[in-house]
């Protein structure tokens, strides 16, 4: 796909890094404010954690497939 | 194609109208969730756009320039079988028949996926046939690849309405929107990708899709076993429900144990269904000759990486019941109605039959309502307050547990990622309806039939013309849909009507030399006409299914799988008879295409951890170990 321009890696890494952006985002505010969704398990904080873990994975995927990178 | 509502002839109110299912939606959108479902569509069509300039030449259009490497093409594989239909379908049937539903990802995909990476690619790769109905005209001459050609559409394009009617549902069930509505702008939105970039572009979208689909959905699973006490506290609960009437009697958490007898099981099937039927029949049709998916691996940059690509597509198979079939089991013990009491999912004609003129009005026909639910397993009290209306329960479907599992446990953005994960699946599984109805319409049907001496460009604008054609047919078909019982018997029985007998020619094609042109045409339109027949005739007379199916109390999917036997059966012996009846082939013009008469090319030694052999015995051995630990 490298010969292809941009790696269809790249453009998952930036819509992780998008969404985990938003979604840690809105957990560290439900965090802080302390006004949780009504959900089950909101004490869990999921937004938080899993915000996180996309936000990495986007993050590993934008910096390792990047256009530049690849040609 | 993309018609911005801006610029319809919609007014506001009828608009308001249209968007009113009628029903309360289980979710409202905030401005986060919206964001995030917004992105997602920005991003798909960006790729469209960007590879538009990608898909100039035929191969390009709908081949994708065979370019793509075995992480690609084995991920599109999967993700294109991983639609709406996939993962709120089976997510259903898990709910109502419990872990037997995971036979369909398990012995009803494994073995064939590893099959066709290690046995039969080669064929179709170094032949450089575009179809599988290519690789017929290949292998039998333009009769049985015309027969071929036009079932798939058929079938093809029916798939894609029901695609369509999935995703239609996640809106009415989650956004209360209108299911025309829905259908109409979800289809121009599919339609517009594909047309622009073709077999590389759905084939980004699906390996995007693939990712998106576990980010929105694997947090359900997780949330939910916490809440149920794990796998141990889910199976306690599932039976404590059994024991009080909730859940109705059966064994929800072992694949093997309750198929000794028809009658065993809430599926109403037997063992040799499920390994002859669904695990040869059916499952070896669809995942080594639909060209749906084969096409995916078809656009590999090279023979080892169109080898590699299902052998990786299968562990990711495995693993997908964690997201379809586990939350499909929890909705068994957690979900509850407003009121607080368990909530009893039923099938899609009692939701018909209980529905209401609209969200705060009585029911159309309480009697009918009445009738429906004395047929289900839903307590008397909980109809009572159905067919009053009061105490705030409403009736839900199966197909509609996993967006009601989404809205238990998911905030603003995991809500709304979920929501993506659900219309990236439909995308996923419409885009690979309508580029493979492309390709077949255009190299099997036009091209052979209509013109066959135009130029490269003109056959790219005809691909484009078909994705819509594609489009505007399947929404015809996902009206058709609706008044269907159950999404996935539906499904199966067109597998058995055009998949199974493929299989038995293109089988006997590729592994018999003395197969003939004449055996190939008439065993596949004979074992397509045996499915249809005995299809037919179980619908007029009910009690032939213990013919069919070898026992009076089988049910829909349980027939499907020994309709699907019955028609490969045929097809095979039909081939086998007209082709000993017939002249042989000379073995030179079988090169490329038949084994024992192709010369392969010779694969470069690899390192163990890059070689399909190593990787297909470890697929082998996690297969072996989950039917084992599930038994």
């Amino acid at each position: 796909m490298h010969n292809s321009g941009i790696s269809i890696w790249f453009f998952i890494g930036v819509l992780l890094t998008i969404y985990g952006a938003m979604i840690l985002g809105y957990g560290v505010f439900e965090l802080v404010t302390g006004q949780t969704a009504n959900v089950i398990l909101a004490n869990l904080h999921a937004p938080v954690w899993w915000g996180a873990i996309l936000l990495a994975l986007g993050l590993f995927y934008s910096v390792r497939f990047r256009p530049s990178r690849n040609g | 194609m993309l018609v911005p509502l801006a610029h319809s002839a919609i007014a506001p109110s009828q608009l308001a109208a249209l968007l009113d299912a009628g029903a309360p939606s289980l979710a409202h959108l905030t401005l986060l969730d919206i964001a995030v479902i917004a992105i997602y569509f920005v991003m798909v069509i960006w790729i469209g756009f960007y590879l538009k300039s990608k898909a100039n030449t035929s191969e390009e259009f709908f081949m994708a320039g065979r370019e793509m490497t075995a992480w690609i093409a084995g991920l599109s594989f999967v993700s294109a079988n991983l639609g709406s239909l996939e993962l709120m379908g089976w997510a259903g049937s898990a709910y109502q028949y419990g872990i037997l539903a995971a036979h369909w990802y398990w012995i009803g995909a494994i073995p064939a996926m590893l099959f066709l990476g290690i046995v039969m690619m080669p064929f179709y790769y170094v032949c450089k046939t575009h179809s599988v109905p290519g690789y017929l005209k290949l292998r039998y001459g333009q009769g049985a690849s015309v027969v071929s050609a036009f079932s798939f559409a058929f079938m093809t394009v029916l798939m894609s309405g029901v695609n369509m009617f999935a995703m239609a549902e996640v809106m009415k069930v989650v956004l209360g929107w209108n299911l025309s509505f829905s259908i109409i702008v979800s289809s121009l939105a599919v339609a517009a990708y594909v047309a622009l970039g073709g077999l590389r572009s759905a084939i980004f979208n699906e390996v995007l899709q693939f990712v998106l689909i576990w980010g929105g959905a694997l947090l359900v699973p997780i949330l939910g076993l916490i809440e149920a006490g794990g796998w141990n506290g889910l199976k306690a609960r599932i039976a404590k429900n059994i024991a009080t009437g909730i859940v109705a009697p059966g064994d929800y958490t072992h694949m093997w144990r309750s198929i000794g007898h028809f009658s065993d099981n809430p599926m109403g099937i037997h063992w040799t269904g499920i390994v002859f039927g669904l695990g040869f029949a059916i499952s070896f049709g669809y995942w080594t000759t639909d060209f749906l998916v084969v096409q995916r691996v078809l656009a590999a940059n090279n023979l080892r990486s169109a080898r590699m690509a299902p052998v990786i597509g299968s562990f990711f198979k495995m693993a997908v019941p964690l997201i379809v079939i586990l939350p499909g089991l929890l909705g068994l013990v957690v979900l509850q109605n407003a009121n607080g009491s368990h909530m009893q999912l039923v099938g899609e004609n009692v939701i018909k039959d209980c529905a209401r003129n609209s969200a705060d009005s009585g029911l159309a026909d309480p009697s009918a309502c009445s009738v429906a639910l004395a047929s289900t397993a839903v307590l008397p009290e909980t109809q009572k307050a159905v067919l009053s209306g009061s105490g705030g329960v409403q009736l839900h479907s199966y197909n509609e547990v996993l967006p009601l599992m989404l809205v238990r446990y998911c905030s603003p953005g995991l809500l709304g990622l979920g929501i993506t994960a659900l219309i990236a699946g439909f995308m996923s599984g419409m885009a690979g309806n309508v580029s493979a109805f492309s390709a077949v319409w255009t190299y099997d049907i036009y091209k052979p039939l209509f013109n066959n001496k135009a130029k490269d460009e003109h056959y790219v604008a005809i691909g484009r013309w078909a994705t819509i054609l594609g489009v505007i047919i399947s929404i015809g078909t996902a009206y058709m849909v609706m008044s269907a019982a159950g999404i996935m018997d539906y499904v199966q029985a067109l597998f058995s009507f055009f998949i199974s007998p493929l299989l038995g020619v293109v089988l006997m094609g590729m592994f018999w030399k003395r197969a003939t042109r004449q055996g190939g045409f008439w065993g596949l339109l004979i074992g397509t006409l045996t499915s249809v027949g005995l299809y037919a005739w179980v619908k007029v007379d009910p009690s032939a299914v213990k013919y069919v199916a070898f026992s009076p109390l089988a049910k829909a999917l349980a027939q499907d799988m020994y309709r699907a036997l019955w028609s490969v059966s045929v097809a095979v012996l039909v081939t086998l008879v007209v082709s000993l009846c017939t002249p042989a082939h000379s073995l030179a013009s079988l090169e490329g295409v038949v084994y024992g008469a192709t010369k392969l090319p010779k694969e470069e030694p690899v390192p163990i951890y890059k070689n399909e052999y190593f990787w297909m015995v470890l697929a082998i051995l996690c297969f072996l170990a989950l039917n084992i630990y599930f038994w």
